[in-house]
């Protein structure tokens, strides 16, 4: 691991693995809306850590640019040796069922321009023949629920559409990782209530960087996610449609 | 962003107030909060080392600072740090030790944020020689009630320099900060321990031969009485050059956290019986004169290695009550002191005496010059709170002030006598903030604002 791009890279969960990448002498592209939060992340890393931080401005729904920040990413590094995508938008369940439009943002984000700039870089690494490309789900996407199932939905669209990609990708040696977190301590769900087994996010990042390094397909971050939502997909529809999840 | 009800203390788990607790992450975030609504005032909340209600807000917001924490730059040539209010110096130090720099003052905790140390001025073991921590900031950052940010420094806006300084947040909150690292070769001490029969024979090897060390404290047994009032340990020492380390790497980090309370000590374990074998024994296991080379963490940080040690205390917490006493009456004073101490029912289960240096113009910070005493005070029923009210007429009586970071209990009234330039920093801080944008549980206590 020599150039990674972080896509989403002021997310919690970004920051963290940023940290860990960068503290193992790894360059780093951090990408995402604020430049001026990305900056300060840049400079923090770099007193921390003496390393090599770019920023570059992404912008995760209009489409159409991602090809020229792909191209611009790699005119900045030479070779990219893989992605860790980190957005996501939680978005309010109740003003999505409300407003189509509230809705299609959140599946705009979290689905649709993940399946663009991730379609951009796979095309570029299966050419090639190497990379990895990793990208955060979410245990909501395992089953939906009607406290958050828009979002779930996203998520389990990208989860199913990560899959089919790592199917596409496993001849040319390219790896996919699905990570699933559970509850994690980032901006995302602070203050929000019915959280359990919070994990603080250093946790998680070490957890994705071994998974990356290990060529895992689908991580479970803290492990005990995958048993809990393993009990969760098996209970019968006819009972779950019945509970208040 | 969410702001979500919470109930929050202090490390001494005594006040504990329900509030509404923020964490912004960006400082786009922080502005947004002085102008929300629905929550009437705010204080800035760190790593909550500060033993009483000092940060705390009840009924107001909380802005828990400790995701506005980036480094933002580092000259090597002059060894000037700059970085957000909400970086820990345990993050400092891991940062800056192997490159051969440590933090100019530190309390005895890694876990306080910078910003937390300018609020409350916070000292070390060297206060005797190089003040405290604002005495080595060059200058910081605030974001004013208006939503405006200044810079503050000795030239600029030194008024509200002086404000900040010790004036526990209610200037507005720090954002980011200069100061300069001190250059060292490795991250051990030459400790010189030295015991001494009673306080005065300390205070005398305090007086005579506090300038040989930079670092300096003496741990003291205050269940001894009569002829041993107050005997104690010294400890004090100097900063080991890298030849004498005989070890591959001169400046390791290390971490000792090996130990945690994992609940609430029920109230019988720190009782007078066990508090007393305690500090007999730590009398004992020192000798009488020794020297030895200790790492940075046994020599500044020794509760660090034990994880919420707070909880020893039990459910109902503790007071910490630290005072300091002019040079002219502390011997009078710290006899008195302990002699009430030892005649009440009561126990401290670590107290601290230690020479300070001279006082600095922040209009409330603590040190001044004389000697300070600090207690440890488990809350074992309401009496404690009459006694303690004692020991603040003492503590007038003979001159000196207790700390704000530690208090809890003091009245306005002491506090107006104890620290006198009051009337200087609600001036200011009117001026600054007239709507009473900051407040806190403690400067609506002790009639700083309004309440």
């Amino acid at each position: 691991m020599e150039n990674v791009l972080i896509l989403g890279a002021t997310s919690g969960i970004a920051q963290a693995i940023a940290r860990q990448l960068a503290a193992r002498g790894v360059n780093l592209i951090l990408a995402g809306r604020s430049v001026e939060e990305l900056d300060r992340l840049a400079g923090d890393l770099r007193v921390r850590f003496n390393c090599s931080v770019m920023t570059k401005k992404y912008d995760a729904v209009p489409i159409d640019a991602h090809q020229a920040f792909y191209e611009s990413c790699k005119a900045s590094v030479g070779r990219l040796d893989g992605v860790i995508l980190c957005y996501g938008y939680m978005g309010d369940q109740r003003k999505a069922q409300n407003d189509g439009l509230h809705a299609k943002e959140v599946i705009d984000v979290n689905f649709t321009s993940c399946v663009s700039i991730l379609h951009v870089i796979a095309n570029d690494f299966e050419q090639r023949g190497s990379g990895f490309i990793c990208a955060i789900s979410s245990v909501a996407g395992d089953r939906g629920r009607q406290s958050n199932y828009v979002y779930g939905s996203s998520k389990g669209a990208l989860s199913l559409f990560l899959q089919g990609l790592r199917n596409r990708l496993a001849k040319s040696g390219v790896s996919v990782l699905t990570v699933k977190p559970g509850f994690v301590d980032t901006r995302m769900t602070y203050g929000q209530s019915g959280l359990f087994l919070v994990a603080k996010p250093e946790k998680v990042a070490a957890d994705i960087i071994r998974a990356i390094e290990k060529k895992k397909n689908v991580l479970y971050t803290p492990f005990f996610w995958r048993w809990i939502m393993l009990i969760i997909k098996l209970i019968p529809e006819s009972l779950f449609k019945k509970l208040s999840l | 962003m969410s702001i979500m009800k919470q109930r929050l203390s202090g490390w001494g788990r005594y006040p504990v107030h329900e509030t509404y607790v923020a964490r912004p992450e960006t400082n786009s975030d922080l502005k947004k909060l002085l102008t929300n609504d629905s929550v009437a005032n705010w204080i800035a909340y760190g790593l909550g080392r500060s033993y009483g209600d000092t940060p705390l807000n009840e009924n107001g917001g909380t802005i828990i600072t400790t995701k506005l924490n980036r480094f933002l730059s580092f000259d090597e040539k002059t060894g000037i740090l700059e970085c957000e209010a909400g970086v820990s110096f345990k993050e400092i130090l891991d940062v800056f030790i192997p490159r051969g720099y440590f933090l100019p003052v530190t309390p005895g905790t890694k876990f306080v944020t910078v910003g937390g140390a300018i609020a409350n001025d916070v000292h070390g073991k060297n206060h005797h020689v190089e003040g405290t921590f604002s005495q080595h900031v060059l200058d910081f950052t605030l974001l004013l009630a208006s939503g405006e940010v200044i810079r503050c420094s000795r030239t600029e806006n030194a008024e509200l320099f002086w404000a900040t300084v010790g004036g526990i947040g209610l200037t507005g909150i720090i954002l980011t900060a200069r100061f300069k690292m001190v250059p060292i070769t490795s991250s051990y001490y030459n400790v010189h321990y030295q015991r001494a029969r009673n306080f005065e024979e300390a205070l005398r090897l305090f007086r005579e031969s506090d300038d040989q060390y930079r670092y300096s404290v003496a741990w003291i047994d205050c269940m001894s009485k009569g002829g041993s009032l107050g005997r104690c340990v010294l400890m004090r020492g100097n900063n080991a050059p890298a030849e004498q380390v005989k070890a591959k790497n001169p400046l390791p980090i290390l971490h000792k956290t090996k130990l945690a309370i994992p609940f609430d000590f029920p109230s019988f374990v720190l009782n007078k019986l066990t508090i007393k074998a305690f500090n007999s024994m730590y009398y004992r296991i020192h000798p009488k004169d020794s020297h030895k080379l200790v790492g940075y963490e046994s020599f500044y940080y020794p509760l660090d290695a034990i994880h919420q040690w707070n909880r020893m205390y039990g459910k109902r917490g503790f007071v910490q009550y630290q005072a300091v006493f002019p040079p002219e009456t502390c011997h009078e004073g710290l006899k008195e002191m302990l002699e009430r101490l030892s005649g009440s029912n009561r126990s401290s289960f670590l107290a601290v005496l230690k020479s300070s240096g001279e006082q600095n113009e922040g209009l409330l910070s603590f040190p001044k010059k004389g000697y300070t005493l600090a207690l440890d005070i488990p809350i074992t029923d309401e009496s404690l709170f009459p006694f303690l009210r004692s020991m603040d007429e003492l503590v007038l009586k003979y001159g000196g002030r207790v700390y704000l970071a530690k208090d809890s209990t003091l009245s306005p009234e002491h506090f107006r006598e104890m620290y006198p330039r009051y009337k200087e920093f609600q001036a200011i801080r009117n001026r600054v903030d007239p709507n009473g944008i900051f407040s806190s549980s403690m400067a609506r206590r002790l009639k700083i604002v309004e309440a």
